[in-house]
């Protein structure tokens, strides 16, 4: 390996994806994204026990539920804030929805269906702002996208026949559910990510403090 | 913890899961999104009943369908209770169509996690549909894991409760304690793609470089067959349901 | 394929994050065919130097590099495809869901025409004496076998370079010699270069000719052939926690007291579990933990020494028989099993350390995670402050006080870990694997932890494949028999 500098030397670059040069798709960028998918896919599953297990104390519990609709939203925000890459987003979170169908979930394949479009949208968010920007605002704005379309979807889906006052709030507590945990959720879950060191080797690891 | 060997697969044997998985996946998809794109409740259920037909003959027992499909029928029934209590006009009719639909929409779907089995599916994602062999094979890799993982979860709980941490009954605490666990888990995710990465490339797996499939395959006549398959049902049910006079899509 | 040459000038590297460069330096030259062991203390740059030669360090990624480091004369990054690595995790090694498919992995990757593949992969297989089927599924191996399986896709790929990274550090015995063999089965049919990097020297003495040992930031400080090394450095680097051939680090540090006058804490009467499905994974054992002494666990693979342990700590039900505590380590709690106790009471009464320290931080900074403990022990902010200063002057750690445990190195990490339990002040002490992949200083650290707090009046249960461990601190063993299946 003869002498080679390192193309970012200062960390602010990167956040502006290195001018106008993105580097390629890495394999450790696609891995990453889809292990996370897949621990987020355990997640869910986890979160399925719990639930039966602790029974009343969370059916009784309402904000848990809509939480619960958030973090089911996390993986594609979360996906590309870390490796930010053009479809970080839709790969992340076909993978935990694949890892959920394959566990068992009662829709089978079609939480696939979902899990990609539901991965689109916030995808075309950070496209709208060209991939270059990742911080708390557009990731709020890509997390209420993707609530909005799981709402439209479980609306197209499920409740086609509902009055349409019941409609406009439950897409209203998704969306709301969505902007806050999976859009600024994902912004708190990579900063703790980062301060580990495990995201040193991605875009999202590298304004950490020197160690 | 053999429910989470994923690519222990297929479950099934015999037509379907002996086709080619994209094949499989293609009828199913098909079937799926059309009769989901129909209002009416006959489509669903000539469709439903089409499907059922087509599961005999592709070789899947009803057996292994009714284990691994009954999560798919509650969650219908409740689908149906909903519709029961929330809908605007006719809550029987709406009831009955909502679940009928529910189900011919899903049970596609539930079949290809019978009969495909994940590695020859990244081979064929890769020889037919030109997806990126880091993409395929990257995934594929990282499916492996979850076993693993699952694992790390189980762990991670028990490791909390030795630190002294439990949530009891209280919701909220329930709900920190889980956030925790969960940063732990990705954290262990990235530790484990970053190396099953660096063991990839270790092998000499390059995007960048030409590379073949160790495991090629011809299209047969089966898998024309399968794939066909899946737009002729849904054409049948469709045709059926325009021929009583019933058919109407969500547009309409 | 002949071996590759390696020449590396003034090399070095920088990882992405870090102030500090992992290699710097590195002046050395490999003839073909030689076989290198790669020494060092923990730190020194001895993975990443073998992830350079294997061209796997990656300046897109933020890293820096600086020299020459050539492979037959060229950059490493550019003929990745001669050599083979592998590293020390089998989980994250393999690739593919079956046996065949994942030795074959490695041809596809090199482009070899598919009727080519498949003789190849089964001669490999064959050679290295991989028992089972083309089919077999590798989630169903134990990690020698799937070590063994790396190997295997090392040798088919017909590499002229070989790196190993700890390849046996993650197994337990049986394990380790079954891959030390594919090893050997490797350089009796290649021609390659090898370049191991292992902290366990005696063990793999036979599979290198030549050792070159590293030193933090200052390149290569030995070179030569394996007795002169050991001869000359053999004290130097017993002391940086390499583990040169020789006796455990620490002399027997047997329990003052007898057993039969010791306080009984934990008794386990008979105590099973089996998985779901009613698989067993600990037949039925009985053990009694007693104050003032340490008990080692020890046995094969799959024999449910850690099932025990977790049974013991309080942290899974046993399916048959029951664990007692006595009043003087439960009070009125003595009554009720320990698994049914709340968390907090459990960890004052009940330390458990787990094998990976990882598992068990729960804060930001090294000095939350040692102060929770006694703070959900409801201490005094004052005393919570006195216990944190005393364990981090104890364990060195002092000046990471702010640190994030998830940086520290592997022997901090365990460190830490023990050091967190102990400062909820359990009397028992409950350890899965605690000496397991650590270097030889680590190892000392801490057995002497272990044997302090039996000594200062607490029982100590670990549970261990080392027999060093047995040696040194066992006041009694409890081998445990392999569970027929």
């Amino acid at each position: 390996m003869p002498t080679r500098k390192a193309t970012s030397k200062h960390p602010t670059d990167v956040r502006a994806g290195e001018g106008h040069h993105r580097p390629p798709w890495r394999v450790v960028d696609t891995v990453v994204l889809a292990t996370l998918g897949v621990a987020f896919g355990v997640v869910f599953w986890a979160w399925n026990l719990l639930w039966t297990a602790t029974g009343p104390a969370f059916t009784a519990f309402p904000p848990a539920q809509a939480f619960m609709y958030g973090v089911w939203l996390l993986p594609g925000v979360l996906g590309m804030l870390v490796v930010r890459q053009p479809g970080a987003a839709v790969l992340t979170m076909l993978v935990a929805s694949l890892v959920s169908a394959l566990l068992g979930s009662a829709w089978g394949l079609q939480v696939v269906w979902y899990g990609v479009l539901e991965g689109l949208a916030p995808e075309i968010v950070f496209a709208l702002f060209a991939y270059r920007r990742f911080g708390a605002a557009v990731a709020t704005l890509a997390g209420a996208a993707a609530g909005l379309t799981a709402g439209l979807l479980d609306w197209f889906y499920y409740y086609r026949d509902w009055a349409s006052g019941w409609v406009f709030s439950y897409v209203g507590v998704v969306v709301l559910s969505a902007a806050a945990v999976a859009g600024l959720g994902a912004v708190a879950l990579v900063r703790a990510l980062a301060a580990t060191g495990v995201l040193d080797a991605f875009p999202a690891g590298r304004r950490r403090t020197l160690v | 913890m053999s429910a989470l060997a994923v690519t222990e697969r297929p479950l099934a044997e015999g037509l379907l899961a002996r086709s080619d998985p994209l094949a499989t996946l293609t009828a199913a998809f098909s079937l799926g999104v059309l009769v989901a794109l129909s209002g009416d409740a006959v489509t669903p259920a000539v469709a439903l009943g089409l499907e059922l037909a087509a599961l005999v003959v592709g070789g899947v027992p009803l057996g292994l369908l009714a284990r691994r499909g009954w999560p798919l029928a509650a969650s219908a029934a409740g689908v149906g209770l909903t519709a029961l209590l929330l809908a605007a006009v006719d809550p029987v009719a709406s009831a009955i169509t909502a679940v009928v639909r529910v189900l011919a929409v899903a049970l596609p779907g539930v079949v290809v996690l019978l009969t495909v089995d994940p590695t020859e599916l990244a081979d064929s994602l890769v020889v037919r549909a030109r997806v990126s062999p880091r993409t395929a094979y990257g995934t594929l890799a990282a499916l492996r894991l979850l076993p693993l993982l699952a694992t790390e979860w189980r762990m991670l709980g028990l490791a909390r409760r030795a630190r002294g941490i439990d949530a009891g009954r209280n919701p909220v605490a329930a709900l920190r304690v889980f956030t925790g666990q969960v940063l732990a888990l990705l954290v262990a995710a990235v530790r484990r793609g970053t190396r099953l990465a660096t063991a990839m490339e270790a092998r000499g797996f390059d995007p960048a470089a030409p590379r073949t499939v160790a495991r090629p395959r011809a299209v047969s006549r089966t898998d024309l067959a399968v794939a066909l398959a899946g737009p002729a049902l849904a054409a049948l049910a469709v045709a059926v349901s325009a021929a009583t006079g019933s058919l109407h899509w969500v547009w309409s | 394929m002949p071996g590759a040459r390696l020449e590396l000038r003034g090399f070095g590297w920088r990882h992405p994050g870090r102030r500090a460069w992992a290699v710097r330096g590195v002046d050395l030259v490999v003839e073909p065919g030689e076989r290198l062991l790669l020494l060092g203390p923990s730190g020194a740059g001895k993975s990443t130097l073998l992830a350079a030669l294997g061209g796997l360090l990656d300046p897109q990624g933020g890293g820096e590099a600086e020299g020459v480091l050539l492979v037959d004369g060229a950059d490493s990054r550019t003929v990745r495809q001669r050599s083979g690595l592998v590293l020390q995790d089998p989980d994250t090694g393999i690739v593919m869901a079956r046996a065949g498919d994942d030795v074959a992995f490695g041809l596809e990757n090199r482009a070899v025409p598919a009727p080519l593949i498949w003789p190849r992969v089964q001669e490999a297989l064959d050679a290295v004496g991989f028992g089972y089927g083309l089919r077999h599924r590798t989630d169903a191996l134990s990690g020698g076998e799937q070590q063994r399986l790396v190997v295997a896709g090392v040798l088919a790929a017909a590499p002229s370079l070989v790196l190993l990274d700890e390849p046996t550090a993650n197994l337990d015995p049986d394990g380790a010699t079954l891959v030390r063999a594919a090893l050997a089965t490797v350089q009796q049919r290649t021609a390659a270069t090898t370049v191991l990097v292992e902290h366990r020297v005696r063990e793999s003495l036979p599979l290198v000719d030549r050792v070159v040992v590293l030193a933090s930031g200052a390149g290569v400080v030995a070179d030569g052939a394996p007795q002169d090394v050991f001869a000359r450095h053999g004290d130097a680097l017993a002391a940086q926690g390499v583990w040169v051939p020789g006796p455990p680090p620490l002399p027997p540090r047997p329990a003052s007291g007898s057993a039969a006058a010791a306080e009984h804490l934990i008794s386990a009467h008979r105590v099973a579990r089996s998985y779901a499905g009613g698989v067993p994974a600990l037949p039925a054992t009985s053990l009694h933990v007693r104050a003032r002494r340490a008990v080692v666990v020890t046995g094969p693979n799959g024999s449910g020494k850690s099932t025990l342990a977790r049974l013991l700590g309080g942290l899974d039900r046993p399916t048959r028989g029951v664990v007692r505590a006595d009043r003087g380590l439960a009070g009125d709690d003595a009554g009720v099993p320990p698994h049914r106790w709340r968390a907090a009471r459990l960890a004052s009464r009940i330390g458990s350390v787990f094998q990976d320290p990882e598992h068990q931080f729960l804060t930001g900074r090294v000095i939350d995670e040692l102060a929770l403990g006694p703070r959900r022990a409801g201490r005094e902010p004052s005393e919570v402050a006195r216990t944190v200063e005393e364990m981090l002057a104890r364990l060195g750690l002092t000046g990471l006080a702010e640190a994030n445990p998830f940086t520290l190195s592997g022997g901090q990490k365990r460190r830490l870990s023990v050091a967190t339990v102990l400062a909820a002040a359990p009397r028992v002490l409950v350890l899965d694997e605690p000496t397991f992949g650590q270097d030889r200083r680590t190892w000392a650290e801490v057995v002497t932890l272990l044997a302090d707090h039996r000594d200062s009046g607490g029982a100590v249960v670990a549970v261990s494949h080392d027999p060093d461990l047995v040696t040194t601190l066992a006041d009694d063993h409890l081998p445990l028999p392999a569970v027929p299946r």
